[in-house]
């Protein structure tokens, strides 16, 4: 079975929030909540400053702390991309979750469960990319099987360096950002 | 005439309006309560059309779940957005479901900006507008009736205005945005630089970026194209006095000192011209006036452009050097929002010229000659000849303006001079945002017998009308078909997806119908917009019915390059490409631009520069449910050194104080190393003072409120707008 | 140079700082603590033979411990955002979430206690039932039973003090609470309450001695504890050593210094010292302070936790 990641470029994200909008809208985000969000990063003095933009979500980690803690194994890997999913029925709303995830990647859904970037694993089923990657206007994002060493995703995370988000806290992040 | 006692806006009191339609919350609407339609097909509808909430026109998929609107994406078919949408046009769906919209027609019961309202027919609201209008031109003719149009939504308008009499048809757009670029690139081209812009971003190998903030400012093709050019490698060179978001992806970042772009454009062409860097051939092939352009270049070196711009001759050079490294694919971008400091024509023009320099205009990389498709206009009687001509430019005292001016208009109305303006109508602009000095608006609008307001939220503007018509959404409506202009021929149709919610109307609907209650039915032969757009794409050979169904339907790719064949025509003075200008000569105007240093800011007080954010359009996007989301309000930024001097931490709220000692409301400032010691930069659109819109009123601050000041251009009559200078103050 | 950050994010509960859990979960904690180390006091006096005389603590205790737990996990109840489903805890076994340990622990703690209760009831409950009566007697009569009763009582107790603590250690984002000693204090912590509990109620002279001698003991080992917890992080990673700094010169240093060291830990035991070589007059207001001061470590622990974090730098949410 696959095990889906992505590659997000740096250098061609803008942070124009398109990803943020399109996943609001395709998966009924409720009012006031993110499941990803822009970080903007800027180091230095005026005027020589760098700065990296990102697209951040769940990093549907390899070594997930929201999986092993959660006391009724409504947060799982699933066996579909192995993308870390909740299982509604089976949360009790606990938030240890919540607590555990070191990227604040995880939200209490207004009807009560914990909730996150899914990878749009309704659209994935269709073939389809998730819809932040469908949406980028400057096609920054690659989205694919990690373990397919044809794919896209691995295509491109060889052809460049790449950073995860906080790697020494051990979660095994499967999103990197191209440098 | 009417006076006013105090301003307060649109606040529709119960008591005179009937209840409004129960709304949930977003996550109502997109979970399917709501505004809901009485009985939809059910399952999933893909339906095409095209965007509106930027005048970009992207095509999009609207997709309807059984009946309900649930999201909007790119149409793959499009060549503007190929299958993907900006963040704005994501958000589209809250433009539809946002519960502050108009809702019913309008009449104020009282005094012009008191707020007392009735809602009313559209039979009574548009026959008290006929007849005021009939009034009107009984007293002073048609041509004291003007329209202040913004968007494809406006050419019925247009059509209802013109069949009436009046010339007097403006567009913002012109003088208070990309007005000077397109006029200085016709006065060097022969050709306006147009909307969408020419500019082969996506094959460019250079890129410079005189402010603009590509990333930040959404034109999807243009920032798309953006992408492209960095994955494949292309060298990035921003100006800007900001280190915006495409200055983080330059291999140059010139922090340039604002107001002074034409100094470092007049030196980067010093250096082409004195190394030999720029396109002989081409220039001997198509210029005219070179050598005395050369003469003029002589004394800016980039020695003396150091002191003036901040950037070091060293920098100038190398910049220099490099774009003509990769010409002719070196794109120095004209920009959109030219209207900084009033010689925005001279600069636009340097721009322009630089282009000339580099051979990049008619190059791959550089300047497309864009082809669209003829679509035959619909074969209405002509319309009414007038003898008073237009008001805006009085003798021509802006030789060089290629459209209405806005401002004129607005001058006309207050002066009375060349003759009385006594009826404004405004179509999904609003003025009081998108005008300068909103104190000289309000003196129009007190001498006006009628303001008509259309649009689909309750604006500022809208807080002054006489008569309020709400309009629909762009995904509740047909509009006219649009022969895109572009690098390919391509027609789109704009198309409801979901019918309106209340009483609003689409704006075909509102000018055919009162355009019947002014006699002029015999302008609208058609029975059904269906009709009409069916007539005019017949008469082009298309199908209507292919056009519904793909929302798109491409004409024959044609060369747009002179390499692909397209013969290289400049209808200037000389033929050719005017490096010197003897049309600007004539009319004693610099032939070569010419520097003009700006003022320096007061002590204590920094220059107000302002942009985009791209969630956002303008002041007409933040009641929108999602996009407001994305950001609620505006931020003050200010250099974080010069803030920590003032005692000013990050995310306090200051109000801003402005050279006139007007003050803005509260915002936050954002104490960044990002930005210039000697500016502060807002994101235009914010501070809306409008109660009805609920969720933006108070929010932020308005740059346009603290625009009391601008510089006119003299050749085309443009608006510089950042000649303001503001003290930031903490708020108590 | 200290990068900008900013997110757009602006999550409930997540945003600017993590704050999911407010006052349910320390008072949970509190309440388990205190019920864990009365388990583990009247363990210890049934495998010491106080069962065979009278014993006001021994009737007390596990029935103020049936109450407490239920409170604490009232408290937890309310805390759940999906309270329909809390019965979800109860259809699975995860092994390797401490909450689920927990859950299943619970659940033990109330036969465990009712069978501590049954050893020496108030007469009250005697008299009300001839079953209690009969039951008690039997228990009473068997010493090897009560032994193993008391064993039970002591180990589950100890759990129930120490999971706690394993389950804020284990949420690996949360740097102040990744340290080794956070369920040893928590136990600690527990059985002072209750031996601080247990000297304040009791009438026995001999077992209020007992428990204030318990109580004294525990609390010097807490300063131990705290010392070792604090030196472990400052030892640790950069985020751990940040995570520190809260308590040394960061938002939580009075509240920690002032509520839990001093008046929760240090002032009552000097007093409870003095007290217990009579050199000034027993008071109640020393154990009071140290329960007190139990209530305050969970929740300056809890609350501080959340606000640790991994990620570095001047942060800014939209």
């Amino acid at each position: 079975m696959a095990r889906y990641g992505m590659a997000i470029d740096t250098r061609t994200c803008v942070g124009c929030m398109d990803c943020v909008v399109a996943c609001k809208t395709e998966n009924r985000v409720p009012e006031g909540f993110n499941r990803d969000w822009i970080a903007y990063e800027a180091v230095g003095r005026f005027p020589t400053l760098h700065m990296e933009i990102r697209s951040e979500r769940c990093n549907h980690c390899d070594n997930p702390p929201c999986v092993t803690c959660c006391p009724t194994g409504a947060s799982h890997v699933d066996q579909f991309g192995r993308i870390v999913l909740v299982t509604h029925e089976a949360c009790i709303g606990c938030k240890a979750c919540l607590a555990s995830c070191p990227y604040d990647a995880r939200f209490v859904h207004p009807d009560g469960y914990a909730d996150k970037c899914t990878f749009c694993a309704h659209r994935v089923k269709d073939g389809l990319d998730p819809s932040c990657v469908a949406v980028c206007p400057t096609h920054c994002f690659t989205f694919g099987d990690l373990d397919d060493p044809n794919s896209a995703v691995t295509k491109a995370l060889e052809s460049r360096t790449a950073h995860p988000l906080l790697p020494a806290a051990g979660t095994r992040p499967r999103i990197f950002y191209l440098d | 005439m009417d006076s006013l006692s105090r301003r307060r806006f649109l606040r529709i009191s119960a008591a005179t309006i009937g209840a409004t339609a129960a709304a949930g919350g977003l996550a109502g609407h997109l979970a399917g309560q709501g505004t809901a339609t009485a009985s939809g097909p059910s399952g999933l509808q893909k339906i095409p059309t095209f965007c509106d909430i930027c005048f970009w026109k992207c095509g999009a998929i609207a997709y309807v779940q059984d009946g309900r609107l649930w999201k909007i994406e790119g149409n793959p078919d499009d060549p503007l957005s190929r299958g993907r949408l900006c963040p704005r046009g994501t958000g589209g769906v809250g433009a539809h479901v946002d519960d502050d919209r108009l809702k019913a027609p309008l009449i104020r019961r009282k005094q012009r900006g008191e707020d007392v309202w009735a809602h009313v027919t559209w039979d009574e609201a548009l026959g008290h507008i006929a007849e005021k209008m009939q009034a009107i031109k009984a007293r002073y003719g048609p041509e004291a009736v003007a329209l202040f149009s913004h968007g494809l939504g406006g050419t019925f308008l247009k059509h209802t205005l013109k069949a009436y009499g009046s010339p007097n048809i403006a567009a913002p757009s012109f003088a208070q945005c990309r007005g000077p670029r397109d006029v200085g690139f016709h006065l060097t081209f022969g050709e306006e630089v147009g909307s969408p812009e020419r500019t082969d971003i996506r094959n460019s190998r250079c890129l410079v970026l005189i402010g603009s903030h590509l990333g930040e400012n959404m034109h999807n093709t243009q920032v798309q194209e953006f992408g492209e050019a960095i994955a494949k490698g292309a060298r990035v060179i921003v100006a800007d006095p900001r280190f915006s978001v495409a200055a983080s992806k330059a291999h140059h970042y010139l922090p340039i000192k604002p107001g002074t772009d034409l100094a470092l454009l007049l030196a980067w062409m010093h250096v082409l011209v004195t190394e030999g860097l720029y396109d002989k051939e081409y220039v001997a092939q198509h210029g005219f006036g070179f050598e005395a352009f050369a003469a003029e270049l002589t004394p800016y070196t980039p020695e003396w452009a150091y002191p003036e711009t901040g950037i070091t001759p060293e920098v100038i050079r190398e910049t220099a050097r490099d774009m003509a490294r990769y010409r002719p694919a070196t794109l120095v971008h004209p920009g959109r929002h030219a209207t900084w400091y009033g010689d925005d024509t001279q600069r636009s023009r340097a721009i322009a010229l630089l282009n000339a320099l580099l051979g990049s205009w008619g190059r791959k990389g550089g300047f497309y000659t864009p082809v669209s498709m003829d679509i035959p206009g619909y074969p209405y009687p002509p319309y009414p000849k007038s003898d008073k001509g237009k008001v805006d430019n009085p003798g021509g005292r802006y030789p060089f303006a290629l459209e209405s001016i806005t401002t004129g208009i607005r001058e006309a109305t207050i002066t009375g001079k060349p003759y009385p303006i006594k009826g404004w109508m405004t179509y999904a602009t609003n003025l009081m945002m998108a005008l300068p000095n909103e104190a000289e608006t309000i003196k129009a609008i007190q001498a006006l017998d009628l303001l008509v307001v259309v649009d689909v939220i309750p604006t500022e503007m809208a807080g002054w009308a006489d008569v309020v018509l709400p309009e629909s959404t762009y995904l509740e409506r047909y509009d006219d078909v649009n022969p895109e202009v572009f690098r390919e021929p391509f027609v789109s149709l704009r198309q409801p997806v979901v019918p309106s919610p209340h009483d609003q109307k689409p704006n075909w609907w509102i000018a055919r119908e009162l355009a019947k209650k002014l006699g002029l039915e015999s302008y609208y032969p058609w029975k059904t917009i269906e009709e009409y757009l069916e007539v005019r794409l017949t008469r082009a050979g298309l199908s209507f019915a292919e056009l519904k169904q793909k929302g798109i339907i491409h004409g024959p790719k044609q060369p747009v390059f002179y390499d692909e064949g397209v013969a290289p025509e400049f209808p200037t003075a000389s033929g050719k490409i005017d490096f010197y200008s003897t049309a600007l000569r004539d009319k004693g105007f610099d032939p070569v631009p010419k520097f003009t240093r700006p003022a320096e800011p007061p002590e204590g007080m920094f220059r107000l520069l302002f942009g985009r954010s791209p969630v956002h359009s303008f002041g007409r996007t933040q009641s929108n449910p999602i996009l407001n989301e994305m950001m609620a309000e505006n931020e003050v930024w200010l250099n974080a050194d010069v803030a920590a001097r003032l005692g000013l931490e990050d995310g306090r709220y200051v109000r801003l104080r402005n050279q006139d000692g007007v003050v803005s409301n509260r915002v936050r400032l954002k104490a960044t190393q990002r930005i210039r010691p000697d500016c502060a930069y807002m994101v235009h659109g914010f501070g809306h003072t409008a109660i009805r819109l609920r969720r933006a009123v108070g929010k932020g601050a308005s740059d346009a409120q603290l625009v009391t000041r601008y510089q006119t251009d003299p050749l085309m009559g443009g608006t510089g707008m950042n000649v303001n200078f503001v003290a930031v103050e903490a708020e108590a | 140079m200290t990068p900008e950050l900013f997110l757009t994010r602006h999550n409930d509960l997540i945003d600017p700082l993590v704050h999911v859990w407010s006052w349910q979960i320390p008072v949970y904690l509190f309440l388990g603590g205190w019920v864990a180390g009365m388990m583990i006091i009247t363990g210890y006096f049934m495998l010491g033979g106080r069962h065979t005389r009278r014993s006001p603590l021994l009737s007390a205790l596990p029935g103020v411990g049936l109450v407490l737990l239920s409170l604490g996990m009232l408290a937890l109840f309310l805390d759940l955002e999906h309270k329909c489903y809390v019965w979800r805890l109860y259809t699975t076994f995860q092994w390797t979430s401490p909450m689920s340990w927990g859950s299943w622990i619970l659940l033990l703690v109330y036969p465990v206690l009712v069978l501590t209760w049954m050893v020496r009831p108030p007469v009250i409950l005697e008299d009300l039932s001839q079953t209690i009566e009969r039951v008690s007697g039997a228990l009473q009569a068997n010493r090897q039973l009560v032994r193993a009763i008391g064993i039970a009582s002591m180990i589950i107790g100890a759990a129930l003090g120490v999971y706690t603590g394993i389950l804020l250690s284990s949420l690996g984002a949360r740097p102040l609470w990744n340290s080794g000693a956070l369920g040893v204090l928590f136990l600690a912590s527990g059985v002072s309450a209750a031996a601080a509990f247990a000297h304040l109620v009791t009438r026995s002279p001999d077992e209020r001695a007992l428990t204030v001698r318990i109580d004294n003991v525990v609390l010097a080992s807490e300063l131990g504890i705290l010392t070792l917890f604090l030196l472990g992080l400052l030892a640790g990673s950069a985020p751990q050593v940040e995570a520190a700094g809260l308590f040394l010169g960061g938002p939580y240093t009075a509240p920690f210094w002032v509520l839990v060291v001093a008046l929760g830990i240090v002032i009552p035991l000097v007093i409870q010292i003095l007290a217990a070589r009579h050199l000034i007059q027993h008071t109640p207001i020393a154990p009071l302070m140290v329960m007190a001061g139990g209530l305050a470590l969970r929740w300056v622990i809890v609350s501080a936790g959340q606000v640790s974090h991994w990620a570095h730098g001047a942060m800014r949410m939209h």
